[in-house]
């Protein structure tokens, strides 16, 4: 059973269709990277993997759990889906360790005093130890980002889900937070990621899924992907941002 | 040429005839303010959730409590109430719902604002944490909304303060009918209506003060 599964989802806003018939999966362990130019639907259909997201037709199925099943329980599916988004999203009322401890303890049940030590962990895995007790505005995006990465794993999530993760950070900080996203998919982790960092995808993608105005165009091995796109709108793409 | 004579305003005669009103009022505004604050805040979620009988009633109570004279309210609802449950209410318990009731509509607008002043994003990291509804609102977006809105909603209440004066329409004993009671027996009004008057200025600037303060203590790092 692959642990991401997504069977001819297809959404409209309005009259406007983002998403067409897309199907995809992602098995147990695999890392794939969603790429295409803006407003091909990455971002929805990620958003669609963990239900931000509602869809009005197909199927999708994490580890199993029907998404769109009005009957599914869907916070307790996203506990263990973990997400990082383009712009952070952490917290800016609590320092970096409630941020981490928050879900934690009001979600999982798990206690203040675990959850802090479980926190600090993380954040030791990132390298921000010694920013714990500062605010989301007191560090640099590079620095959210990997402090919004910690607390994604501090759910012990089955697989993590990249919208586009460093398309808000200055160059300089891109590298910081990529590290630390191959570093996690060389232990493993289940990930699906959008993102235009090609060189990421080179490195630990097993899989390129390339998106065109709503519909998956190219959904290959990264071999063959990089070596020769079959879609003309793929080739058109790769030699674009691989050579500017 | 007009004189004026403090003199008779002795500590005691303040204790005796403003003391009583002055705490009822600050009371009032208090348990407005509160009240006012977590009802009005429970029509601004309604009023934004996505269910029309939820939002439609919200509108129609906002709408229709900020288009009546708040004068006419505290009116109306001293003398309906007794017909409706049968037994006088008493003026002051009567202030005190009505205030609530009335503050929370204009509240519940700052709360609207406020809470549509939290980027959408921080609603999704809630829910992709697995947060539900409740606490997502409770634990992410509330606790923000509360804190950009700080200023606005103090300056609401120091209006509320200044607002429960009009209670005198059903003869509540606040601050202004202390002071307008002791001119009375004394035959000083202008005096005792200038020291209401500096009172109010007194306790709606201190009001002020001690929000800037506030304000700076749980300021957002940004």
């Amino acid at each position: 059973m692959p642990m991401i599964e997504m069977k001819n989802v297809s959404k409209w806003y309005g009259a406007f269709q983002v998403l067409t018939e897309c199907s995809t999966q992602v098995e147990k362990g695999e890392v794939i990277v969603v790429c295409g130019p803006s407003g091909s639907g990455k971002s929805t259909l990620i958003k669609c993997v963990n239900g931000l997201e509602p869809f009005q037709q197909g199927e999708v199925r994490v580890n199993g759990i029907s998404v769109g099943d009005p009957k599914t329980d869907l916070p307790k599916l996203r506990a263990h889906v973990g997400m990082v988004f383009q712009h952070f999203e952490l917290f800016p009322h609590m320092s970096i360790t409630e941020n981490l401890a928050i879900a934690q303890v009001k979600v999982l049940g798990r206690g203040k005093d675990e959850a802090r030590e479980r926190g600090l962990k993380l954040l030791d895995r990132v390298g921000l130890r010694s920013q714990a007790d500062k605010f989301p505005g007191q560090l640099s995006g590079g620095q959210q980002q990997r402090v919004a990465i910690a607390r994604a794993l501090s759910m012990d999530p089955i697989c993590m889900l990249f919208d586009e993760p460093t398309s808000a950070l200055d160059p300089e900080m891109i590298n910081e937070v990529l590290d630390v996203m191959v570093e996690l998919a060389q232990e493993g982790m289940t990930m699906m990621v959008v993102t235009h960092e090609m060189g990421f995808a080179r490195k630990v993608a097993h899989r390129v899924v390339f998106m065109d105005q709503g519909r998956i165009v190219e959904d290959d091995k990264k071999e063959a992907f990089f070596g020769s796109p079959r879609s003309e709108r793929a080739q058109q793409f790769l030699s674009k941002i691989l050579h500017h | 040429m007009l004189t004026l004579d403090f003199g008779f305003l002795t500590p005691a005669v303040v204790s005796s005839y403003v003391l009583k009103g002055f705490v009822f009022s600050l009371q009032l505004t208090l348990i407005a303010m509160l009240g006012g604050i977590a009802l009005g805040t429970v029509l601004a979620l309604m009023r934004l959730s996505s269910k029309s009988w939820l939002t439609l009633p919200a509108a129609a109570y906002v709408n229709t409590m900020r288009s009546i004279p708040l004068v006419m309210v505290i009116l109306w609802f001293f003398l309906l109430i007794p017909l409706i449950i049968g037994r006088p209410l008493g003026a002051e318990m009567s202030a005190i719902i009505t205030f609530t009731l009335f503050e929370a509509a204009y509240y519940s607008e700052i709360m609207r604002a406020g809470i549509q002043s939290i980027p959408r994003g921080q609603v999704a990291a809630g829910y992709a944490l697995g947060m539900r509804y409740g606490q997502t609102m409770r634990l992410i977006v509330l606790p923000q909304a509360f804190r950009n809105m700080l200023p606005v909603l103090l300056t609401q209440t120091i209006i509320l303060f200044q607002d429960t004066s009009l209670v005198y329409a059903i003869g509540a004993y606040d601050l202004l009918k202390g002071f307008e009671v002791a001119g009375k027996n004394f035959n000083r009004p202008v005096e005792t209506y200038l020291v209401a008057a500096v009172l109010y200025f007194i306790t709606s600037f201190s009001l002020s003060m001690l929000v800037r303060k506030l304000q700076q203590r749980i300021a957002i790092i940004r």
